[in-house]
């Protein structure tokens, strides 16, 4: 195999390992900063990763279910075990102040407007 | 409308999706019951020598709110998930999640214990795992 060939077998492979689905979401923005709801179905607490670097926002989660032993699959919506999605932030957005709350398998995040970016109403004057 | 979370983002999954689309069109005799893939909510359904498993990926909705039923060898899965009501003045960026009524429907095969299926909902997973009748279920012949 030539070195060409073992780059493109290693990449195939950890795209393999990465494939992922994507989880839908919804954003909704007001004065006060971004409300981001997504939907994780199958991912307990503990398997939620929420992670903010930079201006990058990633949320991932990774399946969990007890398959009985010996099940065999007739029908597959949901193919691969594990979600990902990725959110490029701006910068008036708190990355230190998100919160994030996550019950029956619904994501919920929010992340506030830095304080000094707090709304100002600005005056449109008509001269 | 099509409930977008099912799309992998991964370039061969994606690949793979479009081959079974494609395949689906070019099927001469479909299911009657349509092409559901993108449907919520998404379901998984295995089978085991002593039971049918059936996993509907439901997040968000009240599990009291959910009606199963089987009838007629035919599982049905319907409620309805609420929309988020998002804050007053606010603008909406993205809306991909679903909301609204839903019902699906799943042929079980013949030989399955209708009244001894049980249902369980967590994390947003409605696993409903339905017994095969014993008379059925392999059996060892030993040779005498």
């Amino acid at each position: 195999m030539s070195e060409q060939d073992k780059a493109v077998a290693r990449s195939a492979e950890t795209r393999a390992d990465e494939a992922a689905l994507t989880p839908a979401v919804d954003v909704f923005e007001d004065a006060g900063g971004i409300t981001l709801y997504a939907d994780l179905p199958g991912v307990p607490k503990d398997k939620l990763s929420l992670q903010v670097e930079a201006e990058t926002l990633t949320i991932e989660g990774e399946i969990v279910q007890e398959l009985p032993e010996g099940m065999e699959a007739t029908h597959a919506e949901i193919a691969l075990p594990r979600y990902r999605r990725v959110f490029t932030l701006s910068k008036e957005l708190d990355t230190e102040k998100v919160s994030a709350r996550f019950d029956k398998g619904v994501l919920e995040l929010r992340i506030p407007k830095a304080e000094h970016l707090q709304p100002r109403r600005i005056e449109v004057k008509v001269e | 409308m099509r409930y977008r979370s099912l799309f992998p983002r991964d370039l061969f999954a994606e690949l793979d999706r479009l081959q079974r689309q494609a395949q689906q069109t070019l099927d001469a005799t479909p299911s009657i019951r349509g092409w559901n893939y993108g449907a919520y909510p998404a379901m998984n359904v295995g089978t085991t020598p002593q039971s049918v498993e059936v996993y509907a990926f439901a997040p968000g909705v009240d599990p009291a709110a959910v009606e199963v039923q089987i009838e007629k060898g035919v599982l049905t899965i319907a409620g309805e998930r609420k929309p988020v009501a998002p804050a007053e003045k606010a603008a909406v960026h993205i809306d991909e999640r679903f909301a609204g009524r839903f019902r699906r429907v799943v042929t079980l095969p013949d030989d399955v214990d209708a009244n001894a299926a049980a249902a369980r909902y967590r994390d947003g997973v409605l696993h409903i795992s339905i017994p095969r009748r014993e008379a059925v279920q392999p059996r060892r012949i030993a040779i005498e």
